[in-house]
């Protein structure tokens, strides 16, 4: 039996931790604060500077520029990092038939699940729109987006488990398809669908996210304009494709890319459900297991790299649209 | 116009309308819902039926929860699952508030204190916020262990915080500063020029700027952002694996979770109430906070 003093030894010192880290960050900036407004002229603009954007500057460069520039240049070394190798790791990469298929599979998840996920994220949103209990409706799809994609694996995991066809099934999905007649699957195990079956881990915890911003660009549209459509006959499906869509293009790619780079480095539902076994592998995952399994550090950074250069062009194609929007 | 018009200004309103919803609206729940039933059935009962023919003759137990919180040396972990609860809050608070106080003060920063390279830091910054974080965890690592070299010479030194918490809050840190900053930017750009400009004429300087009138006004966003960026530091599994998953003593929910999923795969009577277990405090933060929440959905993707 646990108790609450065992339970309280054992963790005090993590919350002690915890205010430890509150009351230091407090205390630093509450000190620098008070010795900061005392000071006037032009030194205040050099000194706002160095404990206002300096301390994060620094922790970014640490933790994000430095280490990305280090794991480009191991991308060009051997297992170890002990020698250069020149391209041999992006070469070898594509010739590995595991790691091509990581390719392929990441592919796949990157065009299906995000054309799915704002596919049916503006549907929705449309739908929805005035209707009767909307806020009701969205926040049960939006609530997986609250919940961790390991969580939401082990639910899935749950709706996938199987059991030999002789018994009764426990897995909800299994039990449907002996219901339609259907013959019975290990889901998971059954290449390449079951690829298909993980996306739809990923589409369940990403389209509240597609509505609800869909929604609110849809609720931004002049009604003068729909109400113009509406007189010249538009309506239904004519309506919404003719005015909801176009009006709400721009959101509709934030939509788009946001998931597509969401799918690009997905690690977690492919790690928790199978591992990359069964033919479901996944850039991200392999690139993990390259580092922390084989531990071969050259082909796991190449693999990073790889990453990163997909998502170059979505990350270009926002700076260009962000100087765009500034510029106004 | 007359009713019909009225009906029409909602492209596809209609009864099917109404159903499509409806269905897709059960269809998101039924999950969830599965697994919360199950962890009140019997361990027997789960392994011979499924969890939705509980309701014809109902058996339901606490057992299960009693066994992951409070059995020790049980097959959850020697202290059951609250100290892994500690562990991500541990790891969850520290980064939120740094990552939000330190994103405001430098979007603050960039946004009314002029000096030059500020747009450059800017835009830098936002490309920053692209760069998957895959590419800098190996790096990061050797650096808390090593600290970083450059010809020999020390530039930075090794921090003694391998197998600790602070060795999984800090990357958190570092990795959501560039979206905190630039989503916090937005909001501070925004507010008025004459209020700022006329404080500063009045004497005031930044730093008593930033605490009599950037911080009051900035509530809302920080509340929503901080929101964000609870959940998704609770919710994280790569971070935590690749800098907590030496050791079960600084491993966060997840973590153990993802671990438990793997090892004890269909003791469903462990991993169900486990799972619950873990999303019960993102559930609530979201449910409780949800207006806030979207808020900061927005503020990112349509302004």
């Amino acid at each position: 039996m646990i108790t609450f003093g065992s339970l309280f030894s054992s963790s005090w010192p993590k919350i002690f931790q915890i205010l430890a880290v509150i009351v230091i960050f407090f205390g630093f900036y509450g000190i620098a604060f008070a010795a900061g407004a005392r000071i006037k002229g032009k030194k205040q603009n050099s000194l706002a500077i160095a404990l206002f954007l300096v301390p994060a500057l620094i922790l970014v460069m640490a933790g994000l520029g430095i280490p990305a520039i280090q794991t480009f240049i191991e991308s060009f070394k051997n297992a170890d990092s002990s020698q250069w190798v020149g391209l041999k790791n992006y070469t070898n990469a594509v010739k590995d038939p595991d790691i091509r298929l990581a390719f392929i599979n990441t592919i796949s998840w990157v065009i299906i699940s995000p054309v799915i996920v704002t596919t049916l994220g503006i549907t929705l949103a449309t739908m929805l729109n005035k209707m009767k209990r909307e806020a009701f409706a969205k926040s049960l799809i939006f609530m997986p987006m609250a919940i961790s994609f390991v969580g939401g694996s082990l639910i899935w995991n749950l709706m996938y488990a199987y059991q030999e066809p002789t018994h009764p099934q426990t897995g909800l999905v299994g039990q449907i398809m002996v219901w339609l007649g259907f013959e019975l699957k290990h889901l998971l195990l059954w290449s390449p669908w079951n690829n298909l079956f993980l996306m739809v881990v990923y589409i369940w915890g990403f389209t509240g996210f597609g509505m609800v911003i869909l929604s609110a660009a849809i609720k931004g549209i002049p009604t003068e304009i729909e109400e113009a459509a509406q007189l010249d006959g538009a309506s239904g499906f004519r309506l919404f494709r003719t005015i909801t869509v176009p009006m709400v293009r721009t959101t509709i790619i934030v939509v788009l890319t946001t998931a597509m780079v969401g799918t690009l480095k997905l690690f977690d539902v492919i790690h928790t459900m199978t591992g990359g076994n069964f033919k479901t592998d996944v850039l991200s995952n392999r690139m993990f297991d390259e580092n922390f399994v084989y531990l071969n550090y050259g082909r796991g950074s190449a693999l990073a790299v790889l990453i990163f250069l997909g998502v170059i062009p979505i990350t270009y194609y926002n700076i260009r649209s962000l100087r765009l929007e500034r510029k106004h | 116009m007359s009713d019909k018009g009225h009906a029409s200004s909602r492209p596809f309103t209609s009864p099917i309308a109404s159903m499509v919803v409806t269905l897709i609206a059960i269809l998101w729940t039924v999950p969830t819902f599965g697994l919360v039933v199950t962890s009140f059935r019997k361990k027997e009962d789960i392994l011979s039926t499924g969890w939705w023919t509980a309701f014809k003759n109902p058996t339901f137990t606490l057992d299960n929860f009693r066994a992951i919180l409070f059995e020790s040396g049980g097959t959850v972990g020697e202290q059951g699952m609250i100290p892994f609860a500690i562990n991500s809050l541990a790891i969850t608070i520290p980064a939120v508030l740094l990552s939000v106080g330190m994103g405001l003060m430098a979007a603050y920063a960039l946004a009314w204190i002029p000096f030059r390279f500020s747009d450059h830091i800017f835009y830098g910054l936002f490309a920053l916020q692209g760069v998957p974080l895959q590419l800098s965890l190996l790096p990061l690592l050797t650096f808390f262990a090593t600290g970083v070299q450059l010809f020999g010479h020390t530039i930075f030194p090794q921090l003694h915080i391998v197998g600790t918490l602070a060795s999984v809050w800090l990357p958190h840190t570092m990795f959501g500063l560039p979206l905190v900053i630039y989503l916090l930017h937005n909001f501070v750009a925004a507010l008025p020029r004459e209020v700022m400009e006329a404080a500063r004429v009045d004497g005031a300087n930044h730093f008593e700027v930033f605490r009599r009138i950037v911080l009051p006004l900035s509530v809302p966003a920080v509340a929503s952002i901080a929101i964000f960026q609870f959940l998704w530091i609770w919710n994280d599994l790569l971070v935590a694996l690749v800098f907590a998953g030496g050791t079960d003593d600084v491993a966060p929910l997840t973590l153990h979770l993802a671990n438990l999923g793997g090892s004890l795969g269909s003791h469903w009577e462990n991993v169900a109430p486990a799972a619950l277990f873990s999303i019960i405090i993102p559930l609530i933060v979201f449910f409780s906070l949800q207006r806030y929440f979207v808020r900061g959905l927005l503020a990112g993707s349509v302004k």
